[in-house]
């Protein structure tokens, strides 16, 4: 048993895999909290695809892919925020718009290389094995800055969730915490790129964190259990992947998605069979 | 602005939207007063409140406030909002709801103390919820909710207390509770405007009343307030004067999923 847990892990890349997938889990779920909470789920998913084209220009000039994709989510995310300010359009076709016009280009600069197939399905699917070393320094970092940006604000982002209006009278300026997290979230997405892609970081950005709102009632403890969650589904996700000969990222999410699906149905309050019984109990 | 005034508007106009929803307001409220805002829906009511917390801009006239300590005061007006406007299944528990309103005196960064902590405590005691800090805002009463939001008011220990229809969608316990609490803040010098539609609770249990519909039809003691002409010029054609009685055609806020029905929001009859 316990070669069995040890033996996909002697092998060097697959270390690097393990802390890069652990990072991944824990940032996507303690930032995906106030995205769940602010029904930001759409804008994640949109920031993730935008990247695309700025991974695209990387790849092509030869530069870092991840350097590539930190400047692309870094415009996007200013633009989504200037286009919803303006109000000239609702915030979600301006999301729309953007998302897909992002991917088309990225699609387009990517089809102009030979490897086209391969380099897009990693870009766009993760491909955690092939981290180097270098990578998991920048993820490393990233995600440091990004877990220290959420503590430190942590009472500042909690009231402009709960209430933006209480922030604004108390000046807490509450358009620019959300430029803040915007910003969070482009960088996230950048540490997800090579885990579980462009395509899937959404998921790993909102499931764990709906499976830790089932389970709690507390936005702290939310986010400790979001990130065990998170990081839980990692592991099991590539432990998946290497027995099962799957695609890693996808094991990731799956797992994460049945981890949801336990709470949806079992969670003690929130959960489906729970509110029967409280149902059947009123009746 | 006389020395007894803690809050006078002077020509107070807001628009928004190419509208305009409050025209020339000119009022003061002296140091401690309690004032029920009445009117029509879309009277400008919540736009009044908006616009005293600095949430919409003026587009004419000055709020002016006098503290009588002055510049002690890092926010001096609290503002409770209506009930509908917060999202109630949020993760958090009623101590830290009225937390956040502390958060106006400590810096971005830093943490509560315990000095911060034990003014929290006292606001949930003041208001009888001392047991529930720990309990999620989700598990409350709708009359318990509207309580945590006045403990978090307090805690910012406010000149000037904002609330907005305080009295809608809680039951009659809720109600004198509320009432119960005004009055202790009445004693306690802290000047209350409360926004309502319900004309009977404001003319028997406030001192004054000021009567809204874009632009302030009559402000002073409710029975110089609440006179048919008054009325018939705030209401227009949804009053009905009948037999020493008014009856308002009107959906109250709450109701506004029914669609327009024929309530009575009489003076006599509620």
């Amino acid at each position: 048993m316990i070669r069995w847990l040890t033996e996909p892990f002697a092998l060097e890349f697959m270390q690097r895999a393990l802390v890069a997938s652990l990072i991944v889990g824990v940032v996507c779920s303690v930032l995906g909290c106030f995205v769940v909470l602010r029904a930001m789920a759409f804008l994640g998913d949109a920031l993730a695809h935008a990247v695309l084209p700025g991974v695209a220009i990387a790849y092509l000039l030869g530069a870092s892919l991840l350097a590539g994709a930190l400047v692309a989510a870094l415009v996007v995310a200013a633009g989504i925020g200037l286009f919803s300010r303006r109000g000239a359009v609702k915030e979600d076709t301006a999301i729309g718009i953007l998302f897909a016009a992002a991917l088309a280009l990225g699609v387009v600069l990517i089809s102009t290389v030979r490897s086209y197939a391969t380099d897009l399905t990693h870009i766009l699917f993760g491909n955690v094995l092939g981290v180097s070393a270098g990578d998991l320094w920048l993820t490393g970092a990233l995600a440091v800055g990004v877990l220290a940006t959420v503590l430190l604000l942590y009472k500042e982002f909690l009231l402009a969730s709960f209430d933006p209006v209480l922030a604004h009278t108390l000046g807490r300026r509450p358009e620019l915490l959300r430029f803040v997290m915007l910003m969070l979230l482009a960088l996230t997405v950048v540490v997800s790129l090579q885990t579980v892609g462009v395509g899937l970081v959404a998921a790993m950005l909102v499931t764990p964190a709906a499976t830790a709102y089932l389970l709690t009632r507390r936005l702290s403890s939310m986010m400790v259990l979001a990130a065990v969650i998170g990081a839980s589904s990692s592991v099991t996700g590539l432990y998946v992947s290497y027995y099962l000969d799957v695609a890693s990222g996808a094991a990731v999410v799956l797992t994460a998605t049945a981890a949801f699906l336990v709470a949806f149905l079992g969670a003690p309050g929130r959960g489906v069979l729970a509110r029967r019984a409280a149902e059947r109990r009123a009746a | 602005m006389s020395l007894d005034d803690c809050l006078s508007l002077d020509k107070v106009t807001v628009a928004y939207r190419g509208r305009t929803a409050l025209d020339a307001v000119t009022m003061a409220v002296p140091h401690g007063g309690q004032v029920a805002i009445v009117g029509p829906n879309g009277a400008g009511k919540s736009t009044l409140f908006k616009a005293l917390v600095g949430l919409l801009p003026l587009s004419g006239g000055r709020i002016e406030l006098r503290d009588r300590d002055p510049g002690a005061q890092a926010e001096p007006i609290a503002y409770v909002p209506q009930r509908e406007e917060i999202d109630w299944s949020f993760p958090v528990t009623v101590g830290d709801v009225v937390m956040m309103g502390r958060y106006g005196r400590l810096g971005w960064l830093r943490r509560p103390q315990a000095a911060d902590r034990e003014f929290v405590a006292g606001c949930l005691d003041e208001l009888g919820m001392a047991d529930l800090a720990g309990r999620p805002v989700g598990d409350l009463s709708g009359g318990q909710q509207q309580r945590v939001f006045l403990a978090r008011a307090l805690a910012q220990e406010p000149h000037v207390l904002l609330l907005d229809e305080p009295f809608t969608g809680v039951d009659v316990s809720a109600k004198e509770a509320l009432l119960d609490i005004l009055e202790r803040l009445r004693r306690r010098g802290i000047t209350v405007l409360v926004s309502t539609h319900d004309m009977q609770t404001a003319s028997q249990r406030f001192e004054l009343v000021a009567l809204l519909n874009g632009r302030l039809i009559a402000y002073g003691p409710p029975p110089d307030v609440f006179t048919p002409e008054h009325i018939g010029t705030a209401f227009g054609g949804h009053a009905l004067f009948l037999e020493g009685m008014v009856v308002i055609d009107e959906c109250c806020p709450g109701d506004a999923a029914d669609g327009p029905g024929l309530h009575g929001h009489g003076m006599d009859e509620p």
